[in-house]
C-alpha cells in the first residue's frame, strides 16, 4: 500500500453508523426473503411453511424500522425519510421499500393469524413477497453508492452477497421454525444461500483487488473468518440425519449470516479510516474519477510522500 | 453530465437562478494566519470543540468536520521554495505549504443525491446548504462525500438538554451572506485574499492567468484542482491553486460522486433479486422431503 499523505490522517469520513444499522443489514434480508419464500410457499400449497416463514418476516420486517430510527441523529424527525420521493437516494426508496413492505407483510399475517378474508390475505401475502425481493438486496445498493472503497468497489458482488445471505437466514429461519415435514424448501433455500453467499464472497474478493483487505484484516475479518466457520459447521450438520443436529446447524447457519453482514459493515469503517485505501485507487486508476474496478493488487510502490516533494 | 453548469440549476429555479457562485482557494498566498477558520466559526455560530494541540505543524484542526468548515492545512517540506529560483540554490532547502480547505460544493453533489430527507438542497446561487430544520442524522451523507467533508455533531444542542445535536452541518458558503449579495466570512477575514468569492466562471478564468503566473515564477508542482468540469464531481463550486499534489493536503486525488455508478448498481441488485427469486423457486421445486408438490 501507499503512504498515508497528510500526517496519515483519513481522507474520507468513517460512517457514524452504529451497530443497529449492522443488525438491520441482517433482519432486512431476514425480512425480504422470509416473506418472498412465504409467498411461494403459499403459491405450491404449503401453508404451514407459509404461515411460519410469514411470521418470521413479520418480526424482522417490525423490528428494522425500530432499529433505523434509533440509530438516526434525530430519532423524533424519522418521518423525514417519507417527505420526498427521491430515486437518486437508495436510503429514501428502501424506506418506502420497508413501509410497504411492512404494511403488507404485516397485515397479511395478521388476516392469516385471525383467519378472516383469506383472499386479501393472498393478495397482501403476494405484495409482501414481491416487496421482499428489493428489501433483501436494496442495502447493498445503499451501501455502495458511497465514497467508502470497501462498498463501492464492491458495487457489483454486494447485491449478491446480500441476496444470498437473505435466503440462507431466511432458509435457516424456516427450518427453526417450521415442523420437519413441512420445512424441505426452507432447508434448501439455506443451503444454496449458504452456498452462494461464501460464494458471492469469493468473488468479490477477488474483483475487489487490494480493496479486499478491508474485507480480512481487524474486525472485518474477524466476523469474516466466524462467518465462514458458522457457515461450514451450519452446512455440515445440515447434512447429516438427526433433527436436533439439523436445527443446530440452521442456528450456526442464521449466526453466519449475521456475521457475513457486520464483516460488510465493519468493512466499511476500516477502509476509510485509512487513507490509503482511496490513495492506492485514485492514484492507479487510469484517468481522474474512473470507476474501472482495480484489476490486481493494489499494493504497489509509489513515490514517497516525504518531505522531498519535486 | 460533464457540461460546463456556471449558470445555477435554471432548470429547477427558472427566473430565479443566478450565477452560479464559489471559492477560489490561493494556496500560493495562504499565509496559514487562520482567520478564515476563526470568521467562520464567530459568524456560523460552529461550536467550539476542543483546543488539542495534534504535533501536526500549526495545524490543531486537523479536518474539516460538522464543527470545523475551514480548515488550514500546514506541510512542512524540506523542498526548495521554487525550482529555479533563487530558493533552489538554498542549502537547507524549506518550504511551508499552507492551505484553507472548505467544503468543495461540487457541481455533481453525492451528499445531496444520497440525502433521504432532502435536507441537503441546491441554492439559486448553485451552492450545497444542508437544511438543519429537515436534517435527521440519518448520517448517509457522511460516507457517500468523496472529500470526508460532512459529519454528524455530537456536541450538545442548546435546545436539547445537553442530548447530542445528532445532525449533519457543513459549510453553507454562507448562504445567509451570499443570499443577499455578501461575501461570505472567511473570503471577507482573508487577509491575503488567498480565498477569493465570486461568479465561478469569472474565478475560473481568473485562477487560469494565476496559475500561468505561478508555474512561470518556478513552482513546478502548482496545478488547479477542483476546476475541470469534466472530472469525477462535475467540477468544483469551491476550487484551489494548490503546490503540490491534492494527497499533500489530504486531498483526494480523483474523487467522483458515486451517484454516477448507481444506474450500475441497481443493474446488478435486480440480477441478485431475480437470483434470490430463482434461488428461493428452485427450493420448492424438487419436493423430494417437502410437503405438498
Amino acid at each position: 500500500m501507499t503512504d498515508p499523505a497528510y500526517y496519515g490522517r483519513p481522507i474520507l469520513k468513517p460512517p457514524v453508523w452504529k451497530r443497529e444499522i449492522g443488525w438491520y443489514l441482517f433482519t432486512g434480508g431476514l425480512a425480504g426473503a422470509s416473506a418472498t419464500m412465504s409467498a411461494i410457499a403459499r403459491a405450491s400449497g404449503n401453508p404451514v411453511l407459509a404461515r411460519r416463514t410469514a411470521l418470521v418476516a413479520t418480526a424482522a420486517v417490525n423490528v428494522s424500522p425500530a432499529l433505523l430510527v434509533k440509530d438516526l441523529g434525530r430519532p423524533e424527525r424519522f418521518l423525514n425519510m417519507m417527505r420526498v420521493f427521491k430515486p437518486s437516494s437508495p436510503m429514501n426508496l428502501g424506506s418506502w421499500v420497508l413501509l410497504a413492505s411492512g404494511a403488507a407483510t404485516t397485515s397479511a399475517a395478521a388476516l392469516d393469524l385471525a383467519g378472516v378474508a383469506p383472499r386479501l390475505r393472498t393478495g397482501l401475502g403476494v405484495a409482501a413477497g414481491l416487496a421482499g425481493v428489493p428489501l433483501s438486496v436494496y442495502t447493498a445498493v445503499l451501501l455502495s453508492d458511497t465514497a467508502n472503497p470497501a462498498w463501492h468497489e464492491a458495487r457489483h458482488e454486494l447485491p449478491f452477497l446480500f441476496a444470498a445471505g437473505a435466503a440462507a437466514g431466511a432458509g435457516a429461519a424456516g427450518v427453526l421454525t417450521t415442523p420437519a415435514e413441512h420445512a424441505g424448501p426452507a432447508r434448501r433455500a439455506m443451503l444454496l444461500g449458504t452456498v452462494g453467499s461464501q460464494l458471492a464472497e469469493t468473488v468479490m474478493e477477488r474483483r475487489i483487488g487490494g480493496v479486499a483487505e478491508a474485507y480480512t484484516s481487524g474486525a472485518a475479518g474477524g466476523y469474516r473468518r466466524a462467518a465462514r466457520i458458522l457457515d461450514g459447521a451450519g452446512l455440515a450438520l445440515s447434512l447429516v440425519p438427526g433433527r436436533r443436529l439439523r436445527r443446530l446447524g440452521a442456528a450456526l447457519v442464521l449466526a453466519g449470516a449475521v456475521a457475513t453482514r457486520f464483516s460488510v459493515f465493519k468493512a466499511g469503517f476500516q477502509a476509510a479510516e485509512d487513507p490509503r485505501y482511496v490513495l492506492d485507487l485514485q492514484r492507479s486508476g487510469p484517468a481522474a474519477g474512473s470507476s474501472q474496478p482495480v484489476s490486481q493488487p493494489a499494493k504497489r510502490e509509489s513515490p514517497k510522500m516525504s518531505l522531498q516533494s519535486d | 453530465m460533464t457540461s460546463v453548469r456556471t449558470e445555477a440549476w435554471p432548470e429547477s429555479y427558472g427566473d430565479e437562478a443566478q450565477p452560479r457562485m464559489g471559492f477560489f482557494t490561493d494556496t500560493s498566498v495562504c499565509i496559514g494566519c487562520k482567520a478564515c477558520e476563526v470568521a467562520c466559526k464567530e459568524w456560523n455560530l460552529v461550536p467550539e470543540d476542543g483546543l488539542v494541540w495534534s504535533g501536526e505543524s500549526f495545524d490543531n484542526t486537523s479536518e474539516l468536520g460538522a464543527n470545523s468548515w475551514r480548515h488550514v492545512a500546514f506541510v512542512e517540506q524540506t523542498t526548495a521554495l521554487r525550482v529555479d529560483g533563487d530558493g533552489a540554490r538554498d542549502d537547507d532547502p524549506f518550504r511551508w505549504l499552507m492551505s484553507s480547505d472548505v467544503c468543495k460544493h461540487c457541481t455533481e453533489s453525492a451528499c445531496l443525491n444520497v440525502c433521504p430527507t432532502g435536507a441537503i438542497f441546491r441554492t439559486e446561487l448553485g451552492t450545497v446548504v444542508v437544511q438543519e430544520d429537515v436534517c435527521n442524522g440519518c448520517g448517509y451523507c457522511v460516507p457517500a462525500c468523496p472529500f470526508g467533508v460532512l459529519d454528524r455533531r455530537e456536541l450538545p444542542a442548546d435546545d436539547r438538554g445537553g442530548r447530542p445535536d445528532g445532525r449533519v452541518w457543513k459549510c453553507t458558503l454562507c448562504y445567509d451572506r451570499t443570499r443577499e449579495g455578501m461575501t461570505p466570512a472567511c473570503a471577507q477575514a482573508c487577509p491575503t485574499e488567498s480565498i477569493q468569492y465570486g461568479p465561478l466562471d469569472e474565478l475560473r478564468e481568473r485562477a487560469a492567468g494565476r496559475l500561468d503566473k505561478v508555474v512561470a515564477d518556478g513552482f513546478a508542482g502548482a496545478r488547479l484542482y477542483g476546476d475541470d468540469p469534466a472530472d469525477g464531481v462535475g467540477g468544483f463550486g469551491a476550487f484551489f491553486l494548490l503546490l503540490d499534489e491534492p494527497e499533500t493536503y489530504g486531498l483526494p486525488p480523483a474523487p467522483r460522486d458515486s451517484t454516477r455508478d448507481l444506474g450500475g448498481m441497481w443493474r446488478a441488485a435486480a440480477a441478485a433479486g431475480a437470483a434470490l427469486v430463482a434461488g428461493l423457486g428452485a427450493a420448492f421445486l424438487t419436493g423430494r422431503d417437502g410437503a405438498a408438490r
